[in-house]
């Protein structure tokens, strides 16, 4: 349902923006999610460069990567793939790279940021918005301590049979593993096995696979907690559910979209120009306000809106640690996919 | 139909010639829509696949050998039957067939029932019977999860009746599931059976027990004969999308338990997703479909004959 909104939307897209005319400064191809830049950040970057700028939009990252790759690439300048897209274009050259010369706000990126797993040192990407995977738990329902990974995978009496998690392979393998304290993308044999009878017994205990519908069991009380995305789990709590978003002590899943300067830009340097311009604080504060998740840019704090600053779900304890999902290679991807199968046969 | 008046054989033959290009459009739309697809299933289905989504156009087995055998997780066991998928299969042929049964105890009195009123009346019950199907199917699905849900109005309506002291859990269970593919399909099942039980010949039966033929009898020998190919067509007509749906197992179910259609689903969405095995899924689930239908004709001519 999503996906058919979001293409119809991307029709719609491809064709009122691509209409303007090319102003004297030149052009900015831009390939973006749908509704994740707020068309007045769009509109004052314009103002101040003189540049024009197109978006066409994608919605999903494997879209983006196939579109790329069936031709598009050469006609965009920038995209924003998510954290493990990143490293699968990087691998596949599909990346440019830019010197901290040509990005005078580089030091802008928060400094926990700049060494990403996914792109060490920053060299072809900056932060756009990242956010965590982790649970949430009604409150009416479950007052005990919610600080531990075990309310998903081992949980209370009270939630037993009441619980939603993601239908995503990715997330839930994560999760699973971070739990049992095992890497991810391991070929050990004991902590494969380990994770896969984890799983099975938590299984039990769930009430159902859900990824669109997270939120809504929670607000309708179907569940009574629930693995779920950060910004989900505000929008539940905005709609009116009890529920708190949990920073497990085990790790949560982090996610993070980033804006890459793409191989064979045809506006270089306009590109360059936009990817600097959205790492000045007032403009990355701007987009999380719109998109309301974290900006990854230092100094955005004055200009973010009260809603976004004081929002439980977006402020993680500064001594808890989030970890990115990797991607595996295809033996041991192999391994995970039989693990998944398995949990959902 | 030996006794064709004339006219109407003579207007049958005068439009004989025009009969290839009147026909083209249906062969385009045919072909293009039908075969073609079917076709670029059956070749992806022995394709190689590409890592993070896409094919290589290497040919391999790869993706039916997964389907039928099994080295372990870690592959390097003998290779034994891979019980996975056929249990998938078999959970899905199960509550097809449910469904089915279901549809036709309800459908059968229903469309015997609406075929046997005054003629004038009929198009108001059909009418009826189809009017919740104007609403899309996602809609009523969802719908049908805020019924079913532990605080939803079956629950509250069996507590305040005194009939149960707590919640029935009928969410996210086979139950739900099942309940989803009956109501889904259900006029499917009515509307071929009225159409045949409209032309039954109630003189007929009405012969029968003259000849001292009891009600059963009746039944079994005279009127079940003459309305069979309704049930036929109205049987086939849920069976075989009930056991490709993947609505009522993922929205009513929980998807907790791949069906075939949730499994062929997974194939082809994100970065795990494995193409030529979603291909082949779907051709085994064809040849199965495609078998039970041949048995299906070869009764229906028995039948007839």
């Amino acid at each position: 349902m999503k996906r058919l909104l979001a293409l119809t939307a991307l029709a719609i897209s491809a064709f009122s923006l691509q209409v303007t005319p090319g102003l004297a400064e030149g052009q900015l191809k831009v390939y973006h999610w749908f509704e994740y830049i707020p068309q007045e950040l769009v509109d004052k970057f314009e103002k101040e460069t003189g540049i024009d700028v197109t978006i066409d939009t994608f919605d999903s990252n494997e879209a983006m990567l196939a579109s790329l790759k069936a031709g598009k690439l050469g006609q965009y300048d920038v995209t924003v793939p998510g954290d493990y897209m990143v490293e699968i274009m990087r691998n596949e050259g599909l990346l440019d790279s830019y010197t901290r010369e040509e990005m005078p706000n580089f030091g802008n990126i928060a400094p926990e940021w700049v060494d990403a797993p996914f792109d060490p040192g920053r060299k072809h990407s900056i932060p756009y918005q990242w956010g965590s995977t982790a649970f949430s738990v009604n409150r009416d329902v479950y007052k005990g301590d919610i600080s531990s990974l075990a309310i998903i995978f081992n949980p209370p009496d009270e939630l037993k049979g009441k619980i939603n998690v993601l239908d995503s392979q990715g997330e839930v393998l994560a999760l699973g593993s971070i739990y049992l304290g095992i890497p991810q993308c391991t070929q050990d044999r004991v902590q494969l096995k380990a994770l896969n009878d984890m799983l099975l017994a938590a299984k039990a205990n769930w009430a159902s696979f859900g990824s669109d519908t997270a939120k809504d069991v929670l607000v309708s009380g179907d569940a009574a907690a629930g693995m779920i995305y950060n910004g989900f789990s505000a929008k539940a709590r905005a709609e009116g559910a009890n529920v708190e978003y949990a920073f497990p002590k085990e790790g949560f899943v982090l996610w993070m979209d980033n804006m890459v300067l793409l191989k064979d830009a045809p506006n270089r340097a306009n590109a360059l120009k936009f990817m600097n311009f959205l790492l000045d604080p007032e403009n990355a504060a701007a987009v999380t306000n719109y998109a309301a998740y974290n900006a990854g840019v230092k100094g955005v704090e004055p200009f973010l809106s009260d809603a976004v600053k004081k929002s439980p779900e977006n402020n993680p304890p500064a001594n808890q640690k989030g970890e990115f999902i990797k991607a595996c290679d295809q033996e041991t991807q192999k391994l995970y996919d039989a693990i998944w199968t398995n949990l959902k046969k | 139909m030996a006794g064709l008046p004339r006219d109407e054989a003579g207007t049958a033959a005068s439009y004989a010639s025009l009969a290839r290009p009147l026909l083209l459009p249906t062969w385009l739309i045919i072909g293009v829509f039908l075969l073609l697809p079917v076709l670029l299933m059956v070749v992806y289905s022995f394709l190689t696949k590409e890592f993070r989504g896409g094919v290589e156009w290497t040919f391999t087995l790869a993706a039916y050998e997964q389907f039928f055998v099994t080295r372990g997780l870690f592959g390097d066991e003998p290779p034994s039957i891979e019980w996975t998928y056929i249990i998938i299969f078999w959970r899905s042929i199960w509550q097809a067939a449910l469904a089915t049964l279901l549809c036709l105890v309800i459908g059968f009195p229903t469309a015997w029932f609406i075929a046997t009123r005054p003629p004038q009346s009929r198009g108001i019950w059909l009418f009826l019977i189809t009017i919740p199907y104007w609403v899309n199917l996602l809609i009523r699905t969802v719908s049908l999860r805020f019924i079913l849900r532990d605080n939803g109005p079956l629950n509250d309506a069996l507590i305040v009746t005194g009939l149960i002291d707590a919640p029935l859990p009928i969410l996210n269970s086979d139950v739900a599931v099942q309940i989803g593919l009956f109501y889904s399909y259900l006029p499917f099942m009515v509307l071929p059976i009225y159409a045949a039980v409209e032309r039954f010949e109630f003189a007929l039966s009405e012969a029968a027990a003259d000849l001292y033929a009891n009600r059963w009898q009746v039944m079994l020998h005279v009127v079940l004969p003459a309305v069979r190919p309704g049930i036929l067509a109205g049987t086939i007509l849920v069976f075989i999308p009930a056991l490709g749906a993947f609505l009522a197992p993922d929205l009513l179910g929980g998807a907790k338990a791949f069906m075939i259609g949730s499994l062929i689903d997974e194939q082809f969405r994100g970065s795990q997703g494995n193409w030529p095995f979603g291909a082949a899924i779907s051709v085994i689930l064809m040849t199965l479909v495609l078998i039970a239908l041949f048995i299906q004709a070869r009764a229906a001519s028995r039948g007839a004959s």
